[in-house]
């Protein structure tokens, strides 16, 4: 029994020592072969890193869709806004619904005061105050509808900068509703077939159960026009369409001679649709 | 063996019980679907025969990711027609009956694809075409 016991003892201190040490020995051989095979430079790269305080951004490259909304002209001719959103609604098979709860939007209409919520409306001009405003979803350089988005099923399209919905992919769980800070995304509560009015045969519908925004007319601009809502304008120069970050772009004429706003810019979303007020 | 009058007789029908779908047809599968060929003549698919036949899916699938990920909505071009990539846009611009031609082998096979939940069928799209 002595003889055992003491034997029981020997192993369990030697177990216990190896089981201590071995970690140790382990850091020890590893680290010293890490420091003979890369030597200085991970460290150098560190001191660079904080030297600039953060990962360098690169610049911003590539074309980037936006969209000038002139509420100047709008206020002038409001019928322009309403064909803008009749050809919206036409080119993607967009639902009417008569009550609000169901409503689907892409381009639709709102007061001053709702689509600028950070701008103070007191002693608004009285002409802005009458005028509805064209809303639709900003296409944000930083979209927060992206980031909150579990399936991937919107998306930025790194070639245009468009954000993008795969309604193959939506399961409909809404976190992009949530994100959005600009309410430009609608929900399909019902089957939307019954409330199309017209069908466009190019362009699919949507289920019930997804969720759908404005998608800056992609499958137009691969036909070389213009999107719906800006055609609609043709001519008048209400919306004008094209690339921010093309400095000959009809757009950046525009931008580089008016003063325009965006909506809720303070939220750093970066959006492409501006306004001349 | 132990219980051979029970046993034997009951893997036997356990064996019919199994095999009761094969036999109670009369050991046929059904009569083979053949999907309605193009009805405006076109002979040339964007792919063989063989190909679209087993992997229209995947090519679909494709499809769907160049048009909507990818920005690559280039033309498909058959024997001097073109086509957009779509399922609206190029494949039912020849296979026009959706019932005659995709729902025969769905059917048969049992499969359901979602496609039309969303995507217009001819039919559909010009039922609502001079209405309203």
């Amino acid at each position: 029994m002595d003889t055992q016991r003491r034997k029981f003892l020997k192993i369990a201190g030697v177990t216990a020592l190896a089981g201590i040490g071995a970690p140790a020995l382990v850091r020890l051989s590893s680290s010293t072969a890490l420091a003979s095979e890369h030597g200085a430079p991970p460290a150098a790269e560190h001191a660079a890193a904080a030297a600039h305080g953060a990962p360098v951004e690169t610049a911003p490259q590539g074309v980037r869709l936006g969209m000038v909304i002139d509420m100047r002209r709008i206020t002038e001719q409001p019928e322009l806004l309403d064909n803008a959103i009749a050809a919206c609604n036409a080119a993607h098979n967009i639902p009417q619904f008569d009550n609000r709860k169901s409503e689907v939007k892409w381009i639709w209409k709102a007061p001053f005061a709702n689509v600028f919520p950070g701008e103070s409306s007191y002693h608004l001009a009285k002409s802005v105050e009458k005028t509805d405003f064209a809303v639709l979803c900003n296409h944000c350089d930083d979209p927060p509808c992206v980031r909150a988005c579990p399936t991937q099923a919107t998306f930025k399209v790194k070639e245009n900068g468009i954000v993008a919905m795969d309604y193959h992919r939506c399961i409909g769980c809404r976190f992009c509703m949530a994100a959005c800070p600009y309410g430009a995304r609608s929900f399909n509560w019902e089957d939307p077939r019954p409330y199309i009015k017209k069908y466009n045969k190019d362009f699919p519908s949507r289920m019930r159960g997804v969720v759908e925004k404005c998608n800056f007319c992609g499958e137009r601009l691969a036909l070389g026009q213009e999107p719906a809502c800006v055609e609609a304008c043709q001519g008048t120069g209400a919306i004008v369409f094209g690339d921010l970050n093309d400095a000959q772009s009809e757009i950046r004429q525009v931008l580089d001679k008016e003063f325009t706003i965006q909506r809720n810019a303070s939220l750093g979303t970066k959006p492409s649709v501006f306004y001349i007020v | 063996m132990y219980n051979k009058g029970t046993i034997i007789p009951g893997l036997i029908i356990f064996v019919l019980f199994v095999t009761f779908p094969i036999w109670f047809n009369g050991l046929k599968a059904g009569d083979l679907p053949k999907p309605e060929l193009p009805p405006g003549g076109e002979k040339k698919c964007v792919m063989p025969v063989e190909y679209m036949r087993a992997n229209h899916m995947q090519l679909l699938n494709d499809w769907r990711d160049n048009v909507l990920r990818d920005d690559n909505r280039a033309v498909v071009e058959i024997e001097g027609k073109k086509y957009r990539k779509g399922l609206q846009m190029a494949c039912m611009q020849c296979h026009s009956n959706k019932e005659k031609f995709c729902d025969n082998c769905h059917t048969y096979a049992a499969v359901n694809p979602y496609c039309w939940d969303c995507h217009l069928t001819p039919k559909e799209a010009a039922s609502k075409e001079e209405t309203h």
